[in-house]
């Protein structure tokens, strides 16, 4: 079997140089998608920016509200909207970046080139945790500034965080990758395949109207995706006096981990059946 | 294996669906060879050069590209080949310069950017966004990306494709510089004149099928085919078909002792070659 591969490697081998690293190309496409991310207005008015407007404008109208013990609706808001701005920079993000990517015929120029397939999705990797990071600073800024926003002070809380934020980008990034393989063309059915979903989703997950305000049958639905648990888990962490307001009184954090997940798991098989590095109509 | 060719194919066949797209094509392109695929749209121009380039699967046949199965062949393979594709207009917010450099690093022995620009003629454009480029210089962009991993093989599809007549002259010498240079070329165009200036050897393609192929100066014939000698008699234009056109110009300047009046010798153009292979002229 070694001789085999030696000899298979000497047939093959040409005076060249070694190809460059995975890991150096995965670099460079990290800093190539941050820079056409950042530089496309649409993308950082759009997915970026939008949340933090949406969060001082229902601030604005309900937050003096106080609905529980200590708890006001601004707060409520300053938590769901992490949630929905982490799906925005991961699946909304994604959703239309890759359509965008095989549409505009970038997947099967790299295709053509000696760049590892890993690279691709590592470089999107790479600029969707920045961007997604990015805007949950820009939220936390705007509910430190105009909310009652208090920073966990715990360990524990801050872990609860990051675990909650690792698997919420992870489902979200690979929900966004398959969901990019419906659309047929990122300009005229993007938004419906895309946004449409997740704006109906972020009314029910606990985004843009307060959870406990939900009708329960459209809180069971939403219990189905992702959002709903990335929802629950960041005001678990920014919001924790407000646990009586939930369902059954708790946080479930068992179940959050576990529904994150199972779609983690779904959003790969998705994501491996169904990727495809040109259009449909081009095969 | 043998690297004897740069590409070689045997019986290469492809359907879609019900509709046979590449039905049986022999095509061998020597290393260093310009090489160019002839024929109008539909004909598997492009079908045949993606199963060379390694992005689709063929259904039968035996392929070698630079001694490798493009279906199986990886990262190493694909550091050897150029590709320029036809249409491509992403990343528009990166700069020429950029975008050429990320390309750069994807290969393991680049040309330098800065002299790639230069050569396709960007060296003005190469801080501009992409978007802001026009639809000729975008294209220019695309060969530069062919380019910069330092080829031993540059597929070329439709590359002059919206090209103004200054451009498409442009473009031609960057090919010759490369093609200089030891590149082997393969080139899809459905422009006679292209595949003519740049060709050592062309092949026509029709339904699926190789109609004939050649040199451009004696493709389907045409330089052994039969002349045409024309002239102005007192009565009209005169005609005649003939292998000896030396022959019968000869007899008539005897004729009119001298200049003949509205001598012409004609044999078929490319062009008609061409038009009649493809059955332009059922």
């Amino acid at each position: 079997m070694t001789a085999m591969s030696t000899s298979e490697a000497v047939m093959a081998s040409t005076p060249r140089a070694p190809l460059p690293g995975v890991w150096r190309i995965s670099l460079s496409r990290g800093g190539v998608e941050l820079k056409s991310f950042f530089r496309e207005r649409q993308s950082v008015v759009f997915i970026l920016a939008l949340p933090a407007v949406m969060l001082v404008l229902l601030g604005t109208i309900f937050g003096g509200e106080h609905t529980g013990p200590g708890v006001s609706i601004g707060d409520l808001y300053v938590a769901g909207l992490i949630g929905g701005g982490v799906m925005a920079t991961s699946y909304q993000n994604l959703g239309m970046s890759v359509a965008f990517d095989r549409e505009r015929f970038t997947l099967k120029r790299l295709r053509g080139t000696p760049m590892p397939a890993a690279a691709y999705f590592a470089g999107k990797v790479i600029q969707v945790l920045v961007a997604a990071i990015a805007e949950t600073v820009v939220l936390g800024g705007v509910g430190l500034a105009f909310y009652h926003l208090r920073l966990p002070a715990s360990l524990a809380a801050w872990w609860t965080f990051t675990w909650v934020f690792v698997l919420g980008v992870a489902a979200c990034s690979l929900l966004g990758v398959a969901a990019s393989s419906v659309v047929r063309s990122a300009a005229r059915n993007g938004v419906a395949v895309i946004t449409l979903p997740f704006v109906v989703l972020q009314f029910i997950s606990g985004v843009y109207v307060p959870f406990y305000l939900v009708p329960p049958w459209l809180r069971d639905i939403a219990s189905v995706f992702p959002l709903e648990w990335m929802c629950r888990g960041m005001r678990s962490v920014f919001v924790p006096q407000a646990v009586t307001l939930e369902p059954g009184h708790s946080w479930q954090h068992g179940q959050t981990a576990l529904a994150l997940t199972a779609w983690i798991v779904a959003g790969l098989v998705l994501c491996l059946t169904t990727f495809r590095w040109q259009n449909r109509r081009d095969r | 294996m043998t690297t004897e060719w740069a590409v070689r194919a045997r019986g290469l066949r492809k359907r879609y669906g019900g509709t046979v797209a590449v039905d049986g094509i022999d095509l061998e392109i020597a290393p260093g060879e310009v090489f160019a695929l002839l024929g109008p749209n539909g004909a598997g121009k492009t079908t045949t050069v993606e199963i060379l380039e390694g992005y689709r699967d063929r259904d039968d046949g035996e392929v070698s590209v630079l001694g490798v199965d493009p279906q199986r062949a990886g990262r190493d393979w694909r550091a050897r080949i150029g590709i320029v594709l036809q249409l491509a207009s992403d990343a528009p917010e990166l700069t020429v310069a950029e975008m050429v450099s990320h390309f750069a690093g994807l290969y393991p022995d680049p040309r330098r950017p800065a002299e790639v620009i230069e050569l396709v003629g960007l060296a003005g454009k190469a801080r501009a966004r992409i978007h802001t480029l026009s639809g000729g210089q975008a294209r220019r962009l695309d060969v530069a990306l062919g380019l910069i991993g330092r080829p031993e093989l540059l597929f070329l599809d439709e590359p002059t494709t919206g090209f103004d007549p200054e451009a498409r002259h442009a473009f031609w010498d960057v090919v010759r510089v490369l093609s200089g240079g030891g590149v082997t070329v393969l080139l899809t165009t459905h422009y006679l004149e292209e595949a003519a200036a740049l060709a050592g050897r062309v092949a026509v393609l029709r339904d699926g099928v190789i109609v004939a192929a050649g040199t451009p100066a004696d493709l389907g014939g045409r330089a052994s085919a039969a002349a045409v000698v024309s002239w102005h008699g007192g009565d009209g234009w005169r005609s005649e078909r003939t292998e000896e056109p030396t022959r019968v110009v000869g007899e008539l300047a005897a004729r009119y002792g001298g200049e003949v009046p509205g001598l012409t010798v004609t044999r078929p153009s490319l062009e008609d070659v061409y038009l009649d292979l493809i059955g332009g002229r059922q």
